[in-house]
């Protein structure tokens, strides 16, 4: 899960990481109001910045310095239901201005290759830092760092030794990163990025933007997490299929997809795509309408609320279920996709192909066929019924 | 031979007296692994009685079942918030492969538990969040049903449980010298790399299957390692090329960020380093048979 920045300020405010004031506003009047309290303790300057999970929002006009109370509400105003990205502003943080004399830049994340952790480090912050890393990659020090020791004293210091900080902020920013490695450790979070990390005009450290994305694996340990969700942006059909348990992600294409295991269902999505392009004119081509993993334990239930989201997707013309028994059995899949017509009824009113294979596929294929159920059609292989499921969603298109 | 795991391999099960643990320690038995002991804490001297009259004794600890057993591999189905405690219990008694099961595993306890192994040296991690190894015929430690494919020549190595049965599935007629599924989470105890390493090492393989995902760049840095030590043919294939951007898709490491961990990324370096990709499963199979026929 990405953290808002809001959140994140919070967050690095519990863990002892320096940061500005700032207050979240969903409304010009709280905006207003949170404006007024801010802005009391920095000479009247806040900053209004739009709180989206996406970057470029400076360039988009996302964020705004404003010297007055009513200057912080007309910033508010505007950028508040701003598009950016395709992502809908529905807050603001209202933080307090400062006086940058330099930007810098530090983070943490995961190092998948090495399966440890990396520090990096740059005196050039504000920037892109992808852009940074490739364009000069020596301005930008990459540290291991030990998940069993983390970032200690010790190793605060090679980091700020290696990215070759000005000595007056050494110390300070040393401390800084040992407070953001409590964040990463304590919170388990993949990713702790700062950007810009500052030094103020009066020499202080300040985080001034923060990114954190947490580890959802890691919920049990973290009961306090689940309230950091952003329900209220979350597509409906994901919000409803989490509610569920399910493993569903919406795409925009045609053909519904329910299968077992996420490296299946994934290659499911390209065999369509593939499939697809035999069908419809250019640009018109059936596409896969979502990713839906039904995991090891294909109950009738499961397919029931599988089916459900599914068919609840307007964009859907065609469902495709495409199960490798493995563990999973085939029998239980058929009786799942039985059970789940048999309760949606008139609802069910798309044409659902189905591929079963593995264990006990032959009892799968037979309860299906005794079924008889007329929207329903079974196919041998996965390229057939993807190639199927195609023609079927490209069929509705056009009728 | 095969790779990892072979007929003489002794197995005990972490979690042997859990509901999964269980089930799968029958499907294991039923498919000729040297099943040699569970290990649960607090339940030491018990026995669990399987199916076809197997008695199989439980362990307090990984140490003590090594002790008495002479065990090699353990199998990890625990669950995932003690997973790391059991893996960590593992590398101190010296075993030397563990399988990790159990998925939903916190990055957090992987990246501990994985450094804590590499600085013992004496264990090596399949997982976690995987469906486990099979060298068919001689044992199968994990979840990988045993009658989808036979004993055969080709290796097999993916981060999808799924999709190496589909795979299996599609070349049963050749066989497998052992499929190896090594999981799809952001961090994991052996890699394509390690995998390919073995199977070029390995007499009884001749050719090698590699199945990869959107996120991270093993599968580059897998390319960038065949090119260089592999002699054998490999091919591949590639999940998510329909994979929207910023979306995690179902397992933990499949996501696509910016413009990095793409599939059409992975293919690309791939094919550079001399692998045929398939379009899809079936015409990954169909290279790969192409493969086997011509080496006779």
């Amino acid at each position: 899960m990405d953290l808002f920045e809001y959140q994140a300020r919070d967050m690095f405010e519990a863990h002892g990481v320096p940061v500005l004031a700032g207050t979240v506003a969903e409304t010009v009047e709280e905006a207003r109001a949170a404006a007024e309290t801010i802005g009391a303790h920095s000479g009247g300057v806040v900053v209004v910045k739009a709180q989206v999970k996406v970057g470029g929002r400076g360039k988009a006009g996302g964020v705004k310095v404003a010297k007055s109370v009513d200057d912080a509400a007309e910033a508010a105003r505007q950028i508040l239901g701003m598009d950016i990205k395709g992502h809908t502003v529905h807050k603001v943080m209202i933080a307090a201005g400062a006086q940058i004399a330099e930007e810098y830049y530090f983070s943490i994340l995961l190092d998948r290759a090495n399966r440890s952790y990396l520090a990096m480090a740059s005196k050039e912050g504000g920037v892109e830092i992808e852009v940074l890393a490739v364009e000069r990659p020596e301005a930008l020090a990459r540290i291991p760092v030990d998940p069993i020791v983390g970032i200690d004293a010790a190793k605060a210091k090679e980091i700020v030794d290696a990215a070759n900080f000005d000595e007056d902020v050494k110390g300070q920013i040393a401390e800084a990163m040992q407070k953001l490695w409590t964040v990463y450790r304590d919170e388990d979070a993949t990713l702790v990025e700062v950007n810009p990390l500052v030094k103020t005009t009066d020499g202080r450290i300040v985080a001034l933007d923060g990114k954190v994305t947490l580890d959802d694996n890691a919920g049990f340990r973290h009961p306090d997490h689940e309230a950091l969700e952003d329900k209220a942006s979350a597509d409906p059909l994901e919000a409803a299929a989490k509610a569920k348990d399910l493993n569903y992600v919406r795409l925009d294409g045609s053909v519904g997809i329910i299968g077992n295991g996420a490296g299946l269902v994934m290659s499911t999505l390209d065999v369509v795509a593939y499939a697809g392009e035999e069908f419809g004119a250019a640009g018109q081509h059936p596409l896969p309408a979502n990713f839906l993993d039904i995991g090891g334990g294909a109950s009738a239930q499961v397919m029931i609320d599988g089916l459900h989201i599914i068919l609840n997707d307007q964009n859907v013309k065609s469902v495709l279920v495409n199960v490798f028994g493995g563990i999973t059995a085939c029998d239980h899949v058929a009786n799942g996709i039985v059970g789940a017509l048999k309760v949606l009824g008139a609802e069910a009113t798309k044409p659902l192909v189905v591929r079963l294979d593995g264990n006990k596929v032959d009892e799968g294929r037979r309860i299906l066929a005794e079924f008889g159920h007329p929207l329903v059609t079974v196919e041998e292989t996965m390229d057939g019924a993807a190639r199927k499921a195609a023609e079927l969603a490209s069929a509705a298109n056009t009728n | 031979m095969a790779i990892f795991l072979n007929a003489d391999s002794k197995v005990i099960v972490q979690g042997m007296t859990g509901s999964e643990g269980k089930k799968h320690t029958q499907l294991m038995l039923a498919s000729g692994t040297n099943i040699v002991g569970g290990v649960t804490p607090g339940k030491g001297g018990q026995k669990v009685e399987f199916d076809s009259g197997v008695s199989v004794p439980v362990f307090g600890s990984v140490a003590e079942a090594i002790e008495a057993t002479g065990a090699n591999v353990t199998v990890v189905f625990v669950p995932a918030k003690f997973t790391k405690a059991a893996v960590i219990e593992a590398i101190d008694a010296k075993i030397p492969l563990a399988v990790v099961i159990t998925e939903g595993v916190a990055v957090k306890d992987s990246a501990e538990f994985w450094t804590y192994a590499l600085q013992a040296g004496t264990t090596r991690i399949i997982g976690p969040n995987c469906p486990g190894v099979i060298s068919p015929g001689a044992s199968n430690a994990g979840i990988i049903p045993a009658d989808i494919a036979g004993p055969g020549r080709i290796g097999l190595v993916s981060k999808s449980g799924t999709l190496t049965y589909q795979m299996m599935y599609e070349l049963r007629d050749i066989g497998f010298s052992t499929a190896v599924g090594i999981g799809g989470d952001p961090i994991i105890g052996t890699t394509h790399i390690d995998c390919l390493e073995a199977f070029e090492n390995d007499p009884d393989t001749d050719a090698i299957v590699m199945i990869g995902e959107i996120g991270g760049d093993a599968e580059e840095r897998a390319a960038a390692y065949i090119k260089d030590h592999v002699t054998k043919p490999v091919v591949g294939y590639v999940a998510g090329f329909t994979a929207p951007e910023g979306k995690t898709m179902g397992h933990a490491g499949a996501i696509v960020s910016g413009s990095s961990g793409t599939a059409a990324a992975k293919k690309e370096a791939l094919e550079a380093a001399g692998v045929k990709v398939g379009k899809t499963p079936s015409a990954t199979a169909s290279l790969m048979r192409e493969i086997m026929k011509n080496l006779g």
